[in-house]
């Protein structure tokens, strides 16, 4: 177990640029790119419109209204929002890290130096796997929740210009609500994750050279002679599930919230006019009825498999 | 006699080439020996047989275990630098220490702090700030303060200037070496570690052509500066080798008593150099 915590930092020692300061420098931009955007959008108001100006259709409403629900959720959304947007970046930077996990170190030779360790080839590639699906969205979620309410409070200051009063605003917000739902989520993400991280590491210890080049011309490859052959009649599938399912979960399953909208077609989306609704209908029983999704169980033994098969190749590729 | 190591019968088989063709040897503890051989004979093959590192047929044995199976309990009292620059480049001298210090059973932190003193890595610096020798005094400060009873070097002083790989050796021997522990080594520079040798084997072809300690070796080999009116009865003799020096020639002889070769002329102990090069004669041809 102290191994292991050890491996997982040296990973965090090797990909700190990856890990940690790609959320963070994300982060700030998308940050200064808000509060530009709204002190620009304030200048140009006051110039063309007077004072009388409206800040957020939503919150005006909200008011208007008395419906200060919609205008809470409009908070919510935007914690959501950031933090989506930083598991975006960091899927793109997992993805990568998954390819060069276990090839980089065989290029450079410095798996040498890793071998002559008492370290088991399954803690290192287990170490590797945690590091991808575990480290990675943990130190994402808590940058992204950390900017976000950075964010909220400036929308609050923002809001009282015009006359909403901050703190009645942000007593509509539910931050801890939205916190624990994205850290229930990351289970879910890893599990949903697990055929992506498989197949990338599975590339990457067997690859020889190239491994981004085999990760996508293999699948892709194969989802082209799919489609060419019609070969999916045989099981009475259309080409699109060859698509979806197989070169889709290989190689798009970092994508955050990637089981969205494959659940449960009986729940329907409500406009966007709606967003208390919205997150209403996105709730966690929503997200966790993906368990009852087969595309799920299939994914992860799969997954599970390929990773298994990563270890295989890490204990027995021999060209260092 | 313990042995550390046993082989027997030891191939491996590339696509078109052999490059383990049934060697067999041992090594006993409290050894310093040099594998040694031209460049594609099957060392490196040996060393990553011996270490677990690649597949193999035949019958091995490293501390009473095979290393395929049984790999992760043996690196525990095995330790190896595979040649210079293996550290990665992104690790702080700092973190390499922390790194090896909570993940090796064996390791003394106490120890390695003391050989880093001596040089002037400096803990926050990255591998890829340091020059080669530094690296491997980085490398070679973490692995002295293993208490590994197996050390393999292969080919661990090469690129290094002469005042490292003097140092390299040097330290080893002060610093590390002692009856408990057995040092495997492979090089190409056979005369930096000639002296510190105490077994040799040559091996060519994956075969182990030679195996001998050094005291033995001085008994069964000799060089004999021979004038030439002599050079025709030496020859007589079956030499191993033949070498003109200043209109003298010199020759090498396995297992000739010494009396008859002190009729022909100054006899005297064979470099290993001289020797390696006699046997592999016609390795590239």
């Amino acid at each position: 177990m102290k191994s292991f915590y050890w491996l997982v930092k040296r990973e965090f020692w090797e990909h700190k640029g990856g890990f940690f300061w790609a959320p963070i420098v994300t982060g700030i931009v998308g940050l200064v790119l808000n509060v530009m955007m709204v002190i620009t959008a304030e200048v140009m108001g006051r110039r063309y419109a007077g004072t009388n100006t409206h800040f957020h259709s939503n919150f005006d409403r909200a008011f208007d209204s008395k419906d200060l629900v919609a205008a809470g959720s409009v908070l919510d959304m935007t914690l959501y929002g950031v933090t989506f947007l930083l598991l975006g970046v960091m899927a793109i930077v997992v993805f990568f890290y998954c390819l060069g996990s276990l090839y980089d170190d065989r290029r450079d030779r410095s798996i040498l130096f890793w071998k002559s360790l008492p370290l088991s080839d399954t803690g290192t590639v287990l170490s590797k796997a945690a590091s991808a699906v575990v480290l990675a969205p943990v130190i994402a979620v808590v940058v992204g929740v950390i900017v976000g309410l950075v964010l909220v409070g400036f929308l609050a200051i923002v809001a009282t210009f015009h006359g909403i009063p901050a703190w009645r605003l942000l007593m509509e917000a539910h931050p801890f609500r939205v916190v624990g739902t994205l850290i229930a989520l990351l289970p879910l993400y890893a599990i949903w994750a697990l055929p992506t991280l498989g197949w990338l590491m599975l590339c990457s210890a067997w690859a020889r050279s190239k491994p981004f080049l085999w990760a996508i011309a293999l699948p892709v490859g194969a989802g082209i002679i799919v489609s060419w052959f019609g070969l999916m009649g045989i099981f009475n599938r259309s080409t699109g599930w060859f698509w979806t399912n197989v070169v889709g979960r290989l190689l798009g399953s970092l994508v955050p919230g990637g089981w969205v909208g494959q659940n449960n077609e009986l729940v329907i989306m409500p406009g966007h006019d709606d967003p208390a609704s919205v997150l209403n209908a996105l709730d966690l029983s929503y997200h966790y009825s993906a368990l009852a999704n087969p595309s799920l169980w299939v994914g992860a033994v799969a997954g599970i498999a390929m990773i298994a098969g990563a270890i295989w190749f890490r204990r027995w590729r021999d060209d260092s | 006699m313990t042995a550390v190591v046993t082989a027997n019968g030891l191939s491996k088989r590339f696509k078109n080439t052999v490059a383990l063709d049934g060697a067999s040897f041992q090594i006993a503890a409290g050894r310093i020996v040099g594998l040694i051989g031209p460049n594609g004979a099957g060392k490196t093959t040996a060393l990553k047989a011996i270490l677990g590192l690649t597949t193999f047929d035949g019958q091995l044995s490293v501390l009473g275990l095979d290393p395929r199976k049984d790999r992760n309990k043996l690196m525990e009292q095995v330790c190896f630098i595979a040649d210079v620059a293996v550290l990665p480049r992104w690790l702080r001298v700092r973190d390499a220490v922390d790194f090896v210090a909570n993940t090796h059973p064996r390791f003394d932190r106490a120890k390695c702090d003391a050989f880093l003193a001596r040089t002037k890595l400096q803990p926050q610096q990255k591998v890829k700030q340091l020059s080669k020798g530094m690296i491997v005094q980085l490398h070679l400060a973490l692995v002295m303060s293993i208490d590994a009873k197996l050390l393999v070097l292969d080919e661990p002083t090469l690129g290094l200037d002469i005042l490292y790989r003097k140092q390299f050796y040097q330290s080893l021997l002060e610093d590390y070496f002692d009856e408990e522990k057995t040092i495997l080594v492979t090089t190409h520079q056979v005369e930096e570690i000639e002296h510190i040798l105490t077994d040799l084997m040559f091996i060519r072809d994956g075969k182990i052509v030679l195996d001998t300690d050094m005291d033995s070796l001085g008994e069964r080999f000799s060089e004999v500066l021979v004038n030439a009116e002599m050079a025709a009865a030496a020859r007589e003799l079956k030499p191993l080798d033949e070498r003109q020096v200043f209109g003298k020639s010199i020759f090498l002889f396995d297992n000739v008593s010494r009396p008859q070769l002190e009729r022909l002329g100054e006899v005297r102990r064979p470099s290993i150099g001289d020797l390696f090069v006699a046997t592999m004669k016609g390795t590239y041809a």
